[in-house]
């Protein structure tokens, strides 16, 4: 392989070199800025992970999987995993080999930024170059997937039904620039190494290109302008790469090492937070998944849009976003990046100001002092459970049956968990609440406590801390009883189809243990879209603005999902899904407790009695 | 004075032609729902504050079209969403008192 200009320069590749050391400029500048805003422990925390073996290697991996291979997009759709994973594995492959012919043929000219990009053009082809034939194959190789690629995005953006995406994001007027500049780097590159194929060497694409051409134009002359055209398109693409939906590039290789480093959300618009919202690639999974996209009017308030507003500072539709979200994380459990949209929002909420601040020094602390003493049960159903009072008879009846010695911490009304406040962002009164909450469990002497609403379940698990005690969702405790045989079951005759709570299912990770417990006492069908899956019921707390007019198509559409399946019944563990689909369901809604204790019978063991 | 063993209570008769009902005019263009509450009580009745301070939405609402300080109350409130649950004019109760929360000055 021989150079052509001993120089090493040609004016065509001042486009992308000028774009190129913007974006690099940019992304330098942003992980500096990110930086300095992450808190000093964060930060610590993050560049030690950064420099540990197994973190690097985690990194590495990961990045490898989800950036450039899209191993999450496969396993959830196959077309959009190829159309992503060959447009940027493919481009990947070409810089890596790029580099290599460079390595291989001229290193001294691997200083230069541009020359692994534009290769075939600065060197033409020797007698000695026939090991370049395999790295000619696999460039025309890599080249012709990322080409199929394009082309699949080209027809997704017309028909993305065909991909299995009903509704996709709106693109804005820079993102469309970014889309099109992409579309066109790689036929453009195909063209220009076809046109300099017969002095470069090629492979099975450009060498039949470059005769194709020679037959009717016959010159060189078509040559330098595609190279410009080339080089054109690489630098308009990456000068507005950083106010395009683009900057998912490179904002997710940071977030994945952040990730990775432990660290959680702390500011709305700093920090971490800043690196999601960047790490966004808008492909608009999430509106789909979206239980409010059933109505047209809320299409605009899931993840991707947040993402979107945040990016342009719009208060007005940030606080309209977040307030409107039902919080079921169900775009979180979608989504291919990892942005955490419920826990951004609730940020978002929690920058607003109140004039009226809390002040709970009213409720008494002591009221249960020493009530849970001598190994009793401490038994809390929470606030929901007071509109659904047969949970708590279910529960009272099945302590009773199983001989548990028991204490019902808020039969008469009690502190709420403080779950409510804290998704409302008052963080401070949040904290006051569970302080209270603390006091009089700890000063009741339990050592067990059995939780029966999965919004409280997840607020004790996450937020209180009480040493010694044993928080048990009643999932858990049902199932010990049953397994201890303190509690018999009889089979009964329904079909239950299970539907999973927001907070039990994606907030606290229990999918299985319900339907176990469920498949002993009855049979149970599967609802369309289950587990992490599951749709919002609509009767969330999560949500501060959606009315309850506008709920209703919410919940109508998620009993929808859950009537697909021949159930004579529906079975949820949760009371405030329980009180919102017995609003308008045709059959029967009950909570897990009601159905244990329906189809249990007592069986005292006689040192408990 | 002699003392007779009973007292004479102070008028409650209040003179709404002087109440001061600019918060509850402001409260009601953020929430419009509010001017439907036909005040039954439900609110007050499932209200898990309420034992503990006397929180009453029933009672707030009432007071803002009195033009009488409601502080004391909203103070107790936890946000926990019963109201909303069993509102039977549908009133997003929980959005109301966050509003009057940011309002009050």
């Amino acid at each position: 392989m021989i150079e052509r200009f001993s120089s090493g320069f040609h004016p065509f590749v001042l486009p992308f070199l000028a774009g190129m050391i913007f974006v690099l400029g940019y992304c330098v500048y942003g992980i500096v800025r990110i930086l300095f805003q992450l808190s000093g422990e964060d930060r610590k925390k993050f560049l030690v992970s950064l420099v540990t073996p197994k973190t690097f290697v985690k990194n590495i991996r990961d990045i490898f999987c989800d950036c450039l291979l899209h191993v999450k997009l496969w396993k959830r759709n196959r077309l959009l995993g190829y159309m992503h994973s060959s447009i940027a594995f493919g481009w990947f492959m070409i810089i890596l080999l790029g580099h290599i012919e460079v390595m291989l043929f001229l290193p001294e000219r691997i200083h230069l930024f541009y020359y692994p990009i534009f290769f075939n053009f600065f060197v033409a082809e020797a007698d000695s170059t026939i090991q370049g034939s395999l790295l000619f194959f696999l460039m025309d190789f890599f080249l012709l997937v990322i080409l199929s690629g394009i082309g699949l995005a080209m027809v997704k953006r017309v028909r993305s039904r065909l991909f299995g995406m009903r509704r996709t994001p709106r693109p804005s007027l820079l993102n469309q620039i970014g889309l099109y500049s992409l579309w066109a780097i790689f036929p453009l590159r195909l063209l220009a190494e076809s046109f300099t194929a017969h002095i470069s060497g090629g492979s099975f694409l450009t060498i039949p290109a470059n005769w194709v051409f020679r037959q009717f134009l016959g010159n060189d002359l078509n040559m330098l302008p595609t190279w410009w055209a080339y080089s054109i398109a690489l630098g308009v693409f990456m000068s507005v790469l950083p106010f395009t939906r683009y900057m998912h590039i490179p904002a997710e290789m940071m977030l994945i090492p952040m990730r990775n480093a432990g660290l959680k959300v702390r500011n709305a618009r700093k920090g971490f937070a800043r690196v999601q919202v960047y790490a966004c690639p808008n492909c608009g999974v999430c509106i789909d998944a979206c239980p409010m996209s059933v109505d047209k009017a809320n299409l605009k308030d899931c993840t991707v849009y947040l993402t979107r507003q945040l990016r342009r500072g719009n208060e007005r539709r940030i606080a309209e976003i977040s307030d409107k979200c039902l919080l079921c994380g169900k775009c979180e459990a979608v989504c291919q990046v990892g942005v955490e949209g419920p826990k951004l929002r609730v940020l978002n909420r929690a920058e607003r100001k109140y004039a009226v601040k809390a002040d709970y020094s009213d409720i008494p602390t002591g009221t249960l002092a020493g009530a849970a003493e001598g190994g009793k049960v401490l038994y809390y159903s929470g606030c929901m459970s007071q509109l659904v009072p047969s949970i708590g008879r279910s529960m009272e009846s099945l302590f009773r049956k199983a001989g548990v010695d028991f204490c019902w911490m808020d039969r008469d009304g009690g502190v709420c968990c403080g779950r409510p406040m804290l998704t409302a962002g008052r963080l401070e009164e949040a904290r006051e609440i569970v302080r209270k909450n603390t006091e009089i469990i700890l000063q009741s002497g339990a050592d067990t406590m059995v939780v029966s609403c999965p919004i409280c379940y997840k607020m004790f698990t996450e937020e209180y801390s009480l040493p010694g005690i044993r928080v048990v969702h009643y999932v858990h405790y049902m199932e010990e009883l049953l397994e201890q045989g303190r509690l018999v079951p009889r089979r009964g005759d329904l079909c239950y189809v299970y539907h999973d709570p927001c907070e039990l299912g994606r907030g606290c990770g229990i999918y299985e243990e319900p339907r176990r417990l469920l498949g002993r006492l009855s049979s149970i069908a599967e609802a369309e879209k289950n587990r992490a899956e599951s749709v919002c019921c609509g009767g969330s707390l999560g949500s501060l603005s959606l009315s309850f007019a506008k709920r209703e198509k919410i919940t109508r559409a998620a009993l929808d999902n859950l009537y697909t399946s021949k159930a004579d019944a529906i079975a949820t563990a949760c009371p405030l899904c329980t009180a919102t689909f017995a609003r308008y369901a045709d059959r029967p809604v009950r909570d897990l407790a009601e159905i244990v204790d329906l189809y249990t019978d007592g069986k005292l063991k006689p040192d408990t009695i | 004075m002699t003392d007779f063993g009973f007292t004479l209570s102070r008028s409650s008769a209040l003179d709404l032609t002087k109440a001061d009902t600019r918060l509850y005019e402001r409260l009601c263009s953020l929430s419009p729902d509010a001017r439907t509450c036909m005040g039954c009580g439900s609110c007050s009745a499932t209200c898990t504050a309420g034992p503990y301070n006397g929180m009453s939405l029933r009672k707030v609402i009432l007071g803002l079209q009195r033009g009488q300080d409601v502080r004391p109350m909203l103070k107790g409130c936890m946000l926990c969403g019963k109201c909303t649950m069993v509102c039977p004019r549908g009133i997003n109760t929980r959005q109301l008192i966050l509003n009057l929360c940011r309002i009050y000055d």
